[in-house]
């Protein structure tokens, strides 16, 4: 037995080497099988195609592109400009290129028949090159070759089956029918992957999308995703939010701004989003490029998405503040992807970013403004697309700084874009119209797991780059510019004002006192002569006592009336005192 | 005018057709069949068949644009035609050839 085991056990896939779509169906489109792509006119089947033999070749894998509706030399042509040799390829042996034309108008039918040359056309061309991949575009084109209907779905019932049976894996090209995924209904014979290409045209712009509507016996991605078509060819996009699985960084990553850091406690979380919303002019860009020098000090890749300024002008522009990028633009840690939102349409720019980032793996990614992207698309599908690329960032740990313009008249803490809820840190600058002046302002509105700083901070922009000055916080509020200038030359001469006025009363109290202490001198020399006055006073006093007694004592004496007898108690001592001298 | 209908190119010009087959099967065999039948009716002995077998050769197939089996390719005289069936209908096979004016 042939080794049938191997399919029950699960599905082999054929990685298509298209970027992005292996990653959508989990490794490719079912090996051995043939897969459907339908879409509308110009939608990039044919591409498509062309596409997955080239890579497959590239794998090791020959294939047949069987032509329908193109001849082999367009077809070469066409798809030249993406890179793609097909004439190489066939000379190589790589490649078969079968052409299927069928001139309706100079066939006719009668009675039966059957496609046996097909099959056997087809048999030999994947025979000549061993291949392992065929591509059949466009196969509904047989209808328009053949009136009898029914046997042309008995016959691709049959092909079907037979490619089944030679194992080749197939893709299936049919245009888009109206309400039915293919005007035949071919999807009823490929029953085990369909997907749908899509070109769409929103406000002018047009949108490449993929959706694999059908895949049998596998998970897979069944959102639409962006491709777009470019010189490498295909790429698809597989970004979506996949969930808010990421991991959280303790690591901070400086601003570029001390001062900011300062603010933020250290800088922000490398990984998270931080949003710089303002008015026209309040220097989003500018703080911006302060994260794109600072990221690339530090010797990582910085990608710069500016949508309003070529890169020299950038260059320029910053290098007046301090700012000078050109050296890293040069040595590409810097790389600066300038384009008009015009120019493509959403999901493009989103492609682009998601195509730069992988190309590039910068760590710090940079967007100039996002609110640009509201001229292209309404304000929920940019938050759709942001909210995509926030969770793809966050994935990849890539610090982002997104810039949004802030309209005059609308409410500063509203971005157009409503995508606040994504956005870890929010600072917000803004003007201060004052005195005749407008001077900037920054604040942080929010930081997600930070002790930040809840200051307004004037916002200078000098030749040294950024700075953010304490404000005047006073009773007139917050002053900023000359009037903050103007205010602290008032202060300072108050104050100088103060310190004179307060040395002069001291001076006065000081020479009061002195003059009461001279007081209090004159009046306590003027109490000591008082007291000397009474001490006098009092000795005269006694003497004079004294003498009166003395001299009474001697009249007594003299008078002879001295009483003996009276000796007892004084006056015998006073005799004898007296007798004494 | 008999009943025989005149080819509708230069009446000196011989007719060259081919017939692109699969093998033998059934369907292949009736083509021949009815081919041969026709071009003894129709064109007198102005006429080459040259039978191609596919499945013998599958890169011959190429040539001529073949898809179906079995195929008549009218090489000559101008213009090209090319009926796919097993020609069992003869009148088909005359409007086609431009022998009989379509209705």
């Amino acid at each position: 037995m042939p080794p049938r085991s191997n399919a029950v056990k699960e599905l082999a896939k054929c990685p298509t080497g298209i970027a992005g779509l292996d990653e959508i169906t989990n490794g490719g489109i079912p090996r051995g099988r043939p897969t459907l792509i339908c879409g509308g006119p110009g939608c990039g089947k044919t591409l498509f195609g062309i596409e997955f033999l080239v890579r497959g070749v590239a794998q090791g894998e020959p294939g047949v592109f069987v032509a329908f509706e193109e001849r082999p030399e367009e077809l070469a042509q066409n798809v030249a400009s993406l890179g793609f040799e097909l004439e190489k390829l066939q000379k190589q042996k790589k490649l078969f290129v079968e052409y299927m034309h069928i001139e309706r108008s100079e066939i006719d039918e009668t009675g039966e028949y059957d496609l046996d040359a097909l099959f056997f056309r087809l048999g030999d061309a994947i025979d000549t090159v061993g291949a392992k991949r065929i591509v059949l575009d466009t196969l509904e084109t047989l209808f328009s070759g053949f009136s009898n209907e029914a046997i042309l779905r008995a016959e691709l019932r049959r092909l079907f089956r037979w490619l089944k049976d030679r194992g080749v894996t197939a893709i299936i090209t049919a245009e888009r029918g109206d309400g039915a995924l293919t005007r035949q209904g071919l999807e009823e014979y490929v029953s085990d992957c369909v997907i749908v290409l899509d070109h769409r045209l929103s406000d002018q712009v047009a949108t490449r999308r993929l959706r694999v509507v059908k895949y049998r016996g596998t998970a897979h991605g069944t959102n639409e995703y962006p491709f777009l078509i470019d010189k490498d060819g295909i790429d698809v996009l597989p970004i979506t939010s996949i969930g808010l699985s990421h991991k959280a960084s303790t690591e901070r990553v400086t601003t570029g701004i001390a001062d900011l850091d300062a603010m933020l406690a250290g800088g922000v979380y490398r990984g998270s989003t931080t949003l710089i919303s303002g008015t026209a002019g309040a220097g989003k860009s500018s703080v911006s490029a302060h994260f794109a020098k600072a990221a690339c000090e530090r010797g990582e890749r910085c990608v710069l998405f500016a949508y309003e300024e070529s890169p020299q002008q950038i260059a320029r522009n910053m290098k007046s503040i301090g700012v000078d990028l050109t050296g890293y633009m040069r040595n590409g840690l810097l790389q600066c992807i300038a384009a008009r939102p015009t120019t493509f349409g959403l999901e493009m720019h989103l492609a682009t970013i998601h195509k730069a980032i992988r190309q590039f793996s910068p760590k710090v990614l940079i967007i100039d403004p996002i609110s640009n992207f509201l001229s292209i698309a309404d304000p929920k599908e940019v938050k759709t697309m942001l909210m995509r690329l926030v969770d793809f960032l966050k994935m990849q740990q890539i610090t982002a700084v997104f810039t949004s313009l802030t309209v005059g008249g609308k409410a500063l803490e509203s971005t157009e874009a409503g995508i606040s809820s994504l956005i870890d840190t929010w600072l917000l600058l803004r003007d201060i119209e004052l005195n005749g002046e407008r001077n900037r302002a920054m604040y942080v509105l929010k930081s997600r797991g930070t002790a930040h700083s809840n200051q307004m901070r004037e916002f200078v922009l000098s030749s040294r780059g950024v700075r953010l000055i304490e404000p005047y916080l006073g009773a007139e509020g917050v002053l900023t510019g000359s009037s903050r200038i103007a205010q602290e030359a008032k202060e300072s001469a108050a104050a100088i004002l103060r310190r004179d006025d307060t040395a002069r009363k001291r001076r006065a109290i000081e020479q009061r006192t002195q003059a009461i202490e001279k007081q209090i001198a004159a009046l306590r020399l003027e109490m000591s002569a008082e007291a000397e006055e009474l001490e006098r006073l009092t000795s005269e006093e006694k003497t004079r006592e004294r003498k009166a007694s003395a001299d009474k004592t001697r009249m007594a004496i003299s008078r002879k009336i001295i009483v003996q007898n009276a000796a007892s108690g004084r006056r015998p001592r006073a005799n004898q005192e007296n007798a004494t001298p | 005018m008999t009943r025989k209908t005149k080819p509708a190119g230069n009446d000196d010009e011989s007719w060259n057709l081919r017939l692109y087959v699969v093998g033998q099967t059934p369907k292949s065999v009736a083509a021949i069949a009815n081919l041969k039948k026709f071009c003894a009716e129709h064109l007198d002995d102005k006429y080459t068949i040259e039978i191609i077998d596919v499945a013998a050769d599958p890169k011959i197939a190429r040539r001529d644009q073949i898809v179906a089996i079995p195929t008549l390719v009218r090489k000559l005289p101008v213009p090209m035609r090319k009926i796919i069936g097993d020609l069992s209908n003869t009148d088909r096979v005359l409007v086609s050839f431009d022998m009989r004016p379509r209705s």
